[in-house]
C-alpha cells in the first residue's frame, strides 16, 4: 500500500487528441485559405490639378481608342458601335497595327533587354462609362480589354521565348511588360458631376 | 521456450495513441500557417461579384483595404432602404468619408503601398462607383482592384 501511494500515476495523454482536435476545429472555422481573392488590378490617373495650367500631354487622334459604354450597356469604339464579343479583337487591331495604318497607333523602337530593338505601341485605350452603365457590363468591359493585352503579350512571348507569357521567368516577364505596356486609362468619366 | 512462443504471437499489443496529439498539432500548425484570420468586419451590403476570365491575385492582403458597395443586407433595409451604399470597415459612409478612410489604412500600414479593392455587386451602376473612384484619386489611392470571381470564359 505505501509504496503504490508513492508512485506518480502516469497522465493519460489519451485526451490531449481531443484537445488538439478542438484547437484544429477553432482554426478551419475562424480562418480562411489565403490569397483566394482576385480582381482586374488597374491604377487610377493622377487628379487634375487646378491650381496648376493645364500641361497635359496631348494625344494624337491616332493614338488613341475611345471606348465608351453607355447606360444600356451598349458598347461604342471611337464612333461605331461594337459588340462585346469583338471587342477584344478590335483592340488587338489598334494595339498591333500591324499594316502600320496611318489612322492607328505610332510606334516608338525602343530598346529593351532580352527583346533588342522593338516597336512598342504608343496606343493608348481610354474607356468611359455612363452613371448609368451596369457594373457588371464595366467589369467585362475591363475583362476584355485585359484579355486583349494578355492575348498580345502570350503571342510576344511566344514568339520570342517560346513560352506563354505566364510561365515566363520575372526579368523576361518585365520586358514582355515592357514591350507591351497595359495602358488602359479610365479618364474622366462622363457627367461626373450630375447627381 | 515453445510455450512461451506461443502465447507471445496469440496476444496483439495495443496500439500507442501517445503520438495521436502531435500528429493532430501537425495539421494544426499547417492550418494556423497557411491561413489567415477571417476579417471580422460585418457586411452591411449584398455583394455578388461580377465573373471575369482575366483576373490576378491579390498580392499581400495585409496592404489592401476594402470597399464594399451593394444594396443594403435585406434586414437592414427597412431602415437603410434599398438604394446602393458604401460600407467602410463596419458602417454605411458617404463618398466623403474615403479620404478620411484612405487617411486611416495608410496610418495603419505606415508607408507600404496601399491597394484598394473595390468590392462591388453586379447589379450595382457605375454612378456611385465613379464617385468612389473620383475620391479614390483625390486621396491619392490609385492603386485599385476590381474585385472579381475567376471563371473560364463567356457566360
Amino acid at each position: 500500500m505505501m509504496t503504490d501511494r508513492r508512485k506518480i500515476p502516469e497522465i493519460n495523454a489519451g485526451s490531449m487528441a481531443d484537445i488538439a482536435f478542438l484547437l484544429l476545429i477553432f482554426f478551419l472555422v475562424a480562418t480562411t485559405m489565403k490569397s483566394t481573392e482576385t480582381g482586374l488590378n488597374r491604377t487610377l490617373p493622377p487628379l487634375a490639378d487646378p491650381a496648376r495650367p493645364q500641361q497635359q500631354l496631348r494625344i494624337k487622334e491616332r493614338n488613341l481608342m475611345l471606348v465608351f459604354v453607355n447606360r444600356f450597356d451598349q458598347i461604342m469604339v471611337g464612333r461605331e458601335a461594337v459588340d462585346i464579343s469583338q471587342l477584344a479583337e478590335r483592340t488587338e487591331e489598334f494595339i498591333l497595327n500591324s499594316n502600320d495604318d496611318p489612322h492607328l497607333p505610332e510606334k516608338e523602337q525602343t530598346q529593351i533587354e532580352f527583346l533588342g530593338i522593338y516597336p512598342v505601341s504608343r496606343g493608348i485605350v481610354s474607356l468611359q462609362s455612363d452613371r448609368g452603365t451596369s457594373y457588371d457590363c464595366y467589369v467585362r468591359v475591363q475583362n476584355e480589354l485585359t484579355r486583349a493585352f494578355n492575348e498580345i503579350r502570350d503571342r510576344v512571348a511566344m514568339e520570342r521565348f517560346g513560352r506563354r507569357f505566364t510561365e515566363l521567368n520575372a526579368d523576361r516577364r518585365d520586358a514582355v511588360q515592357r514591350a507591351v505596356p497595359m495602358k488602359i486609362s479610365e479618364a474622366e468619366p462622363r457627367n461626373t458631376e450630375a447627381r | 521456450m515453445a510455450v512461451i512462443r506461443k502465447k507471445r504471437a496469440q496476444s496483439v499489443p495495443s496500439i500507442s495513441t501517445a503520438s495521436l496529439p502531435d500528429v493532430i498539432f501537425m495539421i494544426l500548425f499547417f492550418f494556423m500557417v497557411s491561413t489567415t484570420m477571417r476579417r471580422q468586419d460585418r457586411r452591411l451590403v449584398v455583394c455578388r461579384l461580377p465573373e471575369a476570365s482575366q483576373v490576378q491575385r491579390l498580392e499581400k492582403r495585409s496592404a489592401v483595404s476594402y470597399i464594399y458597395i451593394g444594396e443594403p443586407m435585406p434586414e437592414l433595409r427597412a431602415r437603410f432602404g434599398s438604394a446602393p451604399r458604401i460600407q467602410l470597415n463596419d458602417s454605411f459612409r458617404t463618398p466623403r468619408d474615403i479620404g478620411e478612410f484612405i487617411a486611416s489604412e495608410r496610418d495603419r500600414l505606415s508607408g507600404a503601398p496601399l491597394t484598394v479593392c473595390i468590392k462591388a455587386d453586379v447589379n450595382t451602376r457605375m454612378g456611385i462607383i465613379t464617385d468612389v473612384k473620383q475620391e479614390l484619386r483625390r486621396a491619392d489611392a490609385r492603386n485599385i482592384s476590381y474585385a472579381a470571381t475567376r471563371s473560364l470564359g463567356y457566360r
